[in-house]
């Protein structure tokens, strides 16, 4: 099945830099609506949900590369996956530092309780980690240093993406509105299920 | 519209008040939609006009109150209130109305009459939120008779100067400043003296995470979040740190006493 037409390494990383503008468009929409008095009343809650929302989407999309590159055939494509992944960084970063600034001030004492009480913010913060390990060995040198275990260390952001899922699904328990959780939950679902029954697709091939 | 009122001396604050825009347009009133932004978005075509009242149940003289009768009733006063939300944030509100007490002994209260329920409107063809599931519609909720008497327990037809905008609760509501703010119900039709306790909205469908009481208290938590403090709406800017939150909302110097020897955190 080798296409003489496949898309070449050097043309999916000259899309980068606009792939770049695309992940910065939620910085953009922010400084355009904090310029338009867009924030609503609330702006410290307004920033904090809005790049929580923005960290998903990222990680979903980043999720969506495997899946979209296999069934277009265009191996190429994993070239923008690093870009992606390292947005959902960036945005659950802003989360977080929203969190423990606006929330906490920055109090350790009372960011530790909250973690400790809250199981939603807990399961932020073990997403976060995760996402923090995983940005730290993003790089081409931790690739090649980790070897074989950089594959089995970067699943754990299935593991990540499910925390993700409980900790937006526990916040919004309180008032039963789950309509967006929803959503955002059975396109994560649907891109783990997509990995499980390929794994199974393989088991049987090989075994025949 | 405009809505002259007599400044309540005894009900001002030195906190700044809240920009009108912000208590306008940062709303929860979930017959309109969960977002804030919803009520100010789609409240305006809410019909206030007729608008009455049924006061019924344990009362000497039941009777349905059209809303010239009402806002008649008693001479308009202005008074500034701290409005604490149990989701941690606040506002301080100028609002226009006279103690719900004038009408509740108007009706004459029985001896059996130990609660106030009030339940709000509802108007399917306006109202989008009705059709979540979120809530037990019609909108109730409850107080007990001494609190309704409160003083400061406040039937209010208007804001800053001006009649109710829809998404606050036009054209008729409460206004219960000790308490969070859901337990001031919207765009009242009903108002039932009862015996029993009843059953608000929201302990029916999360009795876990809203009691009958909901009195402002930073040391009861919710069980999902701690209330000791909260972000006061429209003041200072990214940098200013959130407050603490006040015993009863800062009004425990008047309600304290109401709930002497009960204990609050298993009353919550």
């Amino acid at each position: 099945m080798i296409r003489s037409n496949r898309l070449s390494a050097n043309q999916v990383d000259a899309w980068k830099p606009w792939l770049l503008v695309v992940c910065g468009y939620p910085v953009i929409r922010w400084l355009y609506l904090g310029w338009t008095d867009g924030l609503t009343a609330n702006p410290v809650e307004f920033l904090t949900r809005s790049s929580g929302t923005w960290a998903l989407v990222a990680l979903l999309l980043t999720l969506a590369v495997t899946p979209v590159q296999v069934a277009l055939g265009e191996p190429a494509l994993v070239r923008l996956r690093r870009m992606l992944g390292l947005t959902a960084f960036f945005y659950a970063t802003l989360h977080m530092l929203s969190w423990a600034g606006w929330e906490h001030a920055f109090g350790l004492s009372g960011m530790w309780n909250d973690i400790l009480e809250r199981p939603f913010v807990a399961f932020g913060s073990v997403a976060f980690l995760i996402f923090t390990i995983l940005a730290a060995t993003s790089n081409q040198w931790a690739m090649k240093r980790l070897n074989k275990r950089w594959k089995s260390l970067h699943q754990w952001i299935y593991g990540a993406t499910l925390a993700i899922i409980l900790h937006y699904w526990l916040h919004k328990a309180g008032k039963n509105d789950y309509a967006d959780v929803m959503v955002y939950g059975a396109i994560a679902v649907a891109l783990l299920a997509w990995r499980v029954l390929r794994k199974i697709q393989y088991r049987r091939r090989s075994q025949a | 519209r405009d809505l002259p009122a007599q400044v309540n001396r005894d009900y001002l604050l030195m906190d700044a008040t809240t920009p009108e825009k912000d208590v306008t347009s940062y709303n929860n009133f979930y017959e309109f939609g969960l977002d804030k932004s919803d009520p100010s978005r789609y409240a305006g075509k809410m019909v206030t006009d007729p608008w009455s009242v049924r006061v019924e149940g344990e009362v000497g003289k039941p009777g349905t109150f059209g809303l010239e009768e009402l806002l008649a009733l008693e001479p308009m006063q202005e008074r500034v209130y701290r409005l604490r939300c149990v989701e941690g944030w606040s506002m301080v509100i100028p609002w226009v109305g006279y103690s719900l007490a004038s009408l509740l002994k108007k009706v004459e209260p029985t001896g059996n009459a130990k609660y106030v329920e009030f339940v709000t409107d509802m108007q399917p063809d306006v109202m989008p939120g009705l059709r979540s599931r979120v809530l037990e519609w019609p909108y109730r909720e409850a107080l007990r008779m001494d609190e309704a008497m409160h003083p400061l327990t406040l039937l209010t037809f208007g804001l800053y100067g001006k009649v109710l905008p829809n998404q606050n609760g036009a054209p008729v509501r409460l206004v219960v400043p000790w308490k969070y703010g859901f337990k001031s119900a919207k765009s009242i039709v009903a108002i039932r003296v009862t015996e029993q306790q009843p059953t608000p909205s929201w302990v029916a469908v999360a009795p876990q995470e809203y009691g009958f009481y909901a009195n402002v208290n930073p040391e009861v938590r919710h069980p999902r979040w701690s209330q000791a403090t909260e972000r006061r709406i429209g003041e200072g800017g990214f940098f200013t740190p959130r407050r603490p939150t006040l015993m009863f909302n800062g009004y425990a110097d008047q309600v304290a006493s109401l709930y002497s020897g009960m204990d609050l955190a298993k009353n919550y």
